[in-house]
């Protein structure tokens, strides 16, 4: 208890030092002067655009009467719509600030985010797992467990994503609310709860139909609002060559520009990563964890109106997902060739910009935007800023409302309830949702950088899970027991890696971590928080994926009968009619798979 | 996604679009015949007049597509 009291005061006194009225001094200097003001034309583009989710939210709310208008947007979603929404729910701010910041501190090795880091489990999900998610019409991932392995397993996943899924919520508000800060000056709590309170609100009323509707659009203005950095960064630079000779010359003897060639040592690159990380740890573990079994995800297209839409939508994010580094990325890349040359401003990690009074690497994208939006420009850029946190809180506060309901509520709570009372409850949760949320967001601030965080609760939850999923769908001798004690052993041994790691000489420190621990896990000391949270996953997942082996050889099994759809080799996929090649998601599979060697090859 | 008295989600996109690219259109050619004192980078561009007009057509092409009180054609 003592222990957890000093790691809040520890957040807390963060936290205080970024805020305005409260700061330490050079934090004060910092956001006293903040980087822009906004014109009215700014206000009005911002002020609109929260006119609309509003009125999507207040507007949908006479379509979402039952349990599966609200949790399920009634599954009548087209493809485009699920594919975007797929997209879209994942495209939150924290991750266009996190990645871009990614991209000045470890350079281009940040796009296997959007290529290794995704493309091969998007497409996984859409052709080998989606058929036995959409054909059990179960309502969530952890439903799927239940109707899989038991009542146990559901209940343990449906927990842990609870848990995950706030405190993922409060990372978001985090970054949003840093971003305002930064900008404008705006009151950190002004930026939190304005913003929140609009996601719950719009979930509330409209549930999943809702928070899609949203997406969509909000997919639009991300783009829009972002899209201009690069076009006109990569026109400043000189030219996309100019700038890779730039960012190679301002960082002689490291390697930023290259996808590969720097992965053989982990001495070559700024990550201390081997490709073996990068390859297991990313394109595998963390990857596949979150892509085919995090319901956030997955949510999205398993409400989609048929299963081959399901399928298309989610090669269709794929598609989308590829696209993303243009955005992200590259403002990133940007950011070390413009700003040190031109503005001579140079990033530093977190802690560091906070006892000197500089940028940090989060500021990345917003000092891009600083520099090349004007007014008008500028509202539509931060809009897209706002969109991108409401999208990606909507999206986990619609997931957690729908878990909440089904797979915690409904089996341990109050089993036997009438359709409205679900639909009822679900209201509430997500209201509730976002206030437990705000609680959490000042966690975030422990990490040097706050994606890191995400992928230490992807580590502890969501790994675990795909071992446990991926083995009950193919394997039918996996067995009850193996699913609930796989999954449990998992998170524990997540949980005990991650201490591990941050156990110093002097006791636990959740901030820095001890190389002699380190090199246990990445076999090297020189990795960093990345490298080792692919490297914690990698393991994380065989050690799941060994005890259900294991326990399902030393426990009896589920009789076939109840495996019927749930099973490769029991499920018999629907007549969905003739598909033309043109319709065919495992053809456009293959497409996006070319895709993404090519893009690998030629940024090798 | 589309009932039949529900609104498509692509009209609020469009309506949304095109009014956000007029606005930013006018204020573009607004600080183009009266230059700030403080021009942002590669301001000489005019990144503000073209990417508003390119939203406003974005936004006025789906307004259009899916308008939903459209007169139905004779048979």
């Amino acid at each position: 208890m003592k222990k957890r009291f000093g790691l809040l005061s520890l957040v807390l006194s963060w936290i205080y030092a970024a805020m305005p009225l409260t700061a330490s001094e050079p934090a004060a200097a910092k956001t006293a002067s903040h980087l822009l003001t906004m014109s009215p034309v700014d206000l009005v583009i911002i002020v609109l655009y929260f006119l609309v989710v509003l009125g999507i939210g207040f507007y949908l709310k006479k379509y979402t009467h039952t349990g599966e208008e609200f949790f399920m947007a009634g599954r009548k979603m087209t493809a485009w719509i699920a594919g975007l929404s797929f997209i879209s729910a994942n495209l939150s701010s924290l991750e266009t600030m996190g990645w871009s910041a990614m991209s000045y501190q470890y350079g281009m090795l940040g796009a296997h985010a959007y290529l290794i880091g995704a493309i091969p489990a998007i497409l996984v999900l859409a052709v080998v797992m989606m058929p036995f998610y959409y054909i059990c019409k179960t309502h969530s991932v952890p439903g799927y467990l239940k109707l899989r392995f038991g009542e146990a397993s559901r209940s343990l996943a449906g927990i842990s994503f609870s848990i995950m899924t706030v405190l993922v919520c409060g990372v978001n508000m985090f970054a949003m609310a840093k971003i305002m800060q930064l900008i404008l000056g705006w009151n950190i709590h002004f930026s939190i709860w304005v913003s929140s309170i609009t996601v719950a609100v719009y979930v509330a009323l409209g549930g999943l139909l809702s928070a899609v509707f949203n997406e969509v659009l909000q997919f639009f203005l991300i783009w829009l609002g972002t899209l201009l950095i690069p076009i006109l960064g990569i026109i400043e630079a000189g030219g996309w060559s100019k700038m890779i000779a730039t960012i190679n010359a301002a960082h002689p003897g490291q390697n930023f520009t290259s996808l590969w060639a720097n992965l053989g040592s982990p001495a070559d690159n700024p990550m201390g990563l081997h490709w073996t990380g990068q390859v297991f740890g990313l394109g595998l573990a963390i990857s596949f964890g979150y892509w085919c079994t995090d319901f956030l995800q997955v949510q999205r297209v398993m409400a989609a109106k048929s299963l081959r839409s399901a399928q298309n939508g989610t090669v269709i994010g794929a598609v989308l997902k590829m696209m993303v580094p243009l955005i992200v990325t590259v403002p990133g890349l940007l950011g070390l060739a413009v700003l040190t040359q031109k503005s001579g401003i140079t990033l530093v990690p977190e802690h560091v910009a906070q006892a000197t009074g500089g940028h940090s690497y989060n500021e990345v994208l917003p000092l891009m935007m600083s520099r090349y939006l004007g007014p008008g420009l500028l509202g539509l850029g931060i809009t897209a800023m706002i969109a991108g946190f409401m999208s990606g809180m909507a999206g986990n506060v619609s997931a957690f409302a729908t878990v909440w309901t089904y797979d915690v509520y409904r089996p341990l709570i109050r089993k036997k309830a009438s359709d409205a009372h679900y639909v009822s409850m679900g209201r509430w949760s997500s209201i509730i949702g976002v206030f437990i949320a705000i609680g959490t967001a000042y966690a975030a601030m422990l990490f040097s950088n706050i994606l890191i965080y995400l992928q230490v609760l992807v580590g502890f939850f969501i790994v675990p899970l795909f071992g446990v999923v991926i083995l009950g769908m193919l394997w039918k001798r996996t067995s009850p027991a193996a699913g609930f004690w796989a999954f449990l052993t998992g998170i524990v041994s997540s949980v005990s890696m991650w201490i591990y790691i941050h156990f110093m000489p002097g006791g636990f420190d959740p901030v820095q971590l001890n190389p002699d621990h380190v090199k246990h896990i990445a076999f090297t000391p020189l990795a960093q928080d990345m490298a080792v949270n692919m490297y914690s996953a990698f393991w994380s997942l065989m050690i799941t994926m060994t005890v259900a082996v294991v326990v399902s050889l030393l426990t009896p099994p589920k009789p076939a009968a109840e495996l019927k759809d749930l099973v490769f080799g029991l499920t018999r996929l629907p007549d969905e009619g003739p598909c033309p090649w043109y319709r065919n998601p495992s053809f456009w599979a293959l497409v996006v798979l070319a895709a993404l060697v090519a893009v690998n090859v030629i940024f090798w | 996604m589309k009932e039949s008295h529900q609104l498509p989600i692509w009209l609020f996109i469009g309506g949304l679009l095109a009014v956000y690219g007029v606005i930013i259109l006018v204020t573009g050619i607004f600080n183009w015949v009266n230059p700030p004192a403080n021009p942002m980078a590669m301001g000489e561009l005019h990144p503000d007049v073209w990417w508003g007009a390119l939203i406003a057509v974005i936004g006025l092409i789906y307004t259009v597509r899916f308008w939903p009180w459209k007169k139905s054609r004779p048979e």
